[in-house]
């Protein structure tokens, strides 16, 4: 009921423009209007909202806004930079892994090169000792035929002459004579041909 | 007149003021305009006071708003949007922070007044027109002219886009309006029912327990409302001024 009247004042309060205030009071100063139609409120409500919004709007565009903005962006930098950082490291740490491996390889093969080395030294010592002891023996074995040889040229020798000599002494105690020497070992010759 | 739901709209001279005739008396209204922008500064103010880099959880209320609306200013208008971020976070800041304020009984809201809503939208629209002329010239007119439509249909659709243009205003200004206006006058009427059923006896104190029931439940809806007229003021804002940065379709 009230709403209408006061809405249409409205309207033809805002087509008066400059005037409206006039008319504001008067329906103001009527009593009973809907407070929110009651243009006789309205400079009053008009002025202390352009200050108090305009106050706040220069606050906050000044002072809060900036800080706030301010603190936004340093934490986005600070995590981007700890984000960097913790990339670096483990850049770093992953160099050093990849170093650590190739040291490990390194001294592997290094090891296994001296393995070898100290193997094939083995080898070549435990040959050439083997080669010596070989020679030595060889010589050994060859000094002994030597040795076998000239005893037996020497037996050999020998067998002759015990051969003529038990002749003789066998001939001696059957036919009790001494036979010529040179006639027994001529026998002796001839029977051992 | 405490039971009049009206009431609590009445605007009061605390001190009055008057200059060439007119009326601009300090009243309850510019009383409760005061404590809104001191509330909302000095919370904005104090709680980052600190700096932390991990916020307390009031700093981190007020980085939230920041953020809030700043997101909501760069998928509205883009990046280009954020010069204008000043006027939409005091004006989402100052609409929140009036109908939160408006809840506490006794209290008046802002915000319920056409006249300061209205006045909000039309800052809007002046900065969305006056940018928009500044920026682009003429072809800030472009903004009536879709592309791509038939040579026939042109002055229907530019008539079309003319009166949508200049009803914005009006349904941003009586959107927040109405609905702050509806909701006290519902939170009033039935918590009026509580007290006038109650006084009747017993029965009626049983009686009284459905609207009592209801005006819990509207007070819970009213602060739901409270945030999103003030979120929906800041979203169509962001709107707008897409509109004065990028005029073409």
């Amino acid at each position: 009921m009230f709403v209408a009247p006061a809405f249409a004042q409205e309207l033809e309060t805002e087509a008066h423009g400059e005037t409206h205030s006039e008319v504001g009071v008067d329906h103001g100063a009527g009593g009973g209007s809907f407070p929110p139609f009651d243009s006789s409120t309205y400079p009053s409500q008009l002025l202390w909202l352009a200050i108090t919004f305009g106050l706040f709007y220069l606050f906050l565009q000044k002072v809060v806004l900036p800080r706030i903005g301010g603190i936004l962006e340093v934490r986005s930098d600070r995590i981007a930079q700890d984000l960097d950082q913790a990339a670096k490291l483990k850049e770093e740490a992953d160099a050093a892994l990849a170093a650590y491996e190739q040291e490990l390889a390194d001294a592997k093969s290094k090891a296994n090169a001296i393995g070898q080395d100290a193997r094939e030294a083995a080898k070549a010592e435990a040959e050439a000792e083997r080669k010596q002891v070989e020679a030595s023996l060889e010589s050994k074995l060859s000094e002994a035929e030597a040795r076998i040889a000239l005893i037996k040229d020497a037996a050999m020798r020998d067998v002759g002459q015990i051969a003529e000599e038990t002749t003789g002494l066998i001939v001696k105690e059957l036919i009790g004579t001494t036979m010529d020497k040179s006639a027994v070992s001529s026998a002796v010759k001839a029977s051992r041909r | 007149m405490a039971n009049d739901p009206i009431h609590q709209f009445q605007i009061s001279k605390l001190i009055p003021i008057e200059i060439g005739g007119l009326d601009f008396s300090f009243t309850n209204s510019s009383l409760f305009m005061v404590a809104t922008v001191a509330t909302a500064g000095a919370f904005l103010y104090l709680t980052t006071s600190s700096r932390g880099l991990v916020p307390s959880r009031l700093q981190s209320v007020s980085e939230m708003s920041y953020e809030f609306v700043a997101n909501m200013l760069r998928d509205a208008a883009g990046t280009h949007g954020m010069k204008f971020f000043p006027l939409v976070f005091s004006l989402f800041m100052f609409v929140l922070v009036a109908n939160l304020l408006g809840m506490f009984p006794y209290f008046f809201t802002v915000t319920s007044h056409i006249i300061v809503t209205f006045a909000l939208s039309m800052l809007v629209m002046g900065t969305v027109v006056i940018y928009g002329f500044w920026k682009h010239g003429l072809k800030f007119l472009g903004l009536f002219v879709p592309e791509g439509v038939p040579a026939i249909l042109v002055p229907l659709v530019v008539l079309i886009e003319v009166i949508s243009f200049l009803s914005r205003p009006i349904s941003l200004s009586v959107r927040l309006f109405a609905n702050m206006l509806a909701g006290h006058i519902t939170l009033k009427v039935f918590a009026g029912f509580v007290v006038s059923l109650g006084s009747l006896g017993a029965l009626g104190i049983g009686g009284a327990l459905l609207p009592l029931l209801m005006t819990i439940a509207l007070t819970g809806l009213e602060f739901l409302v409270s945030f999103l007229q003030a979120y929906v003021f800041a979203v169509l804002t962001c709107m707008y001024l897409n509109d004065a940065l990028h005029p073409s379709h």
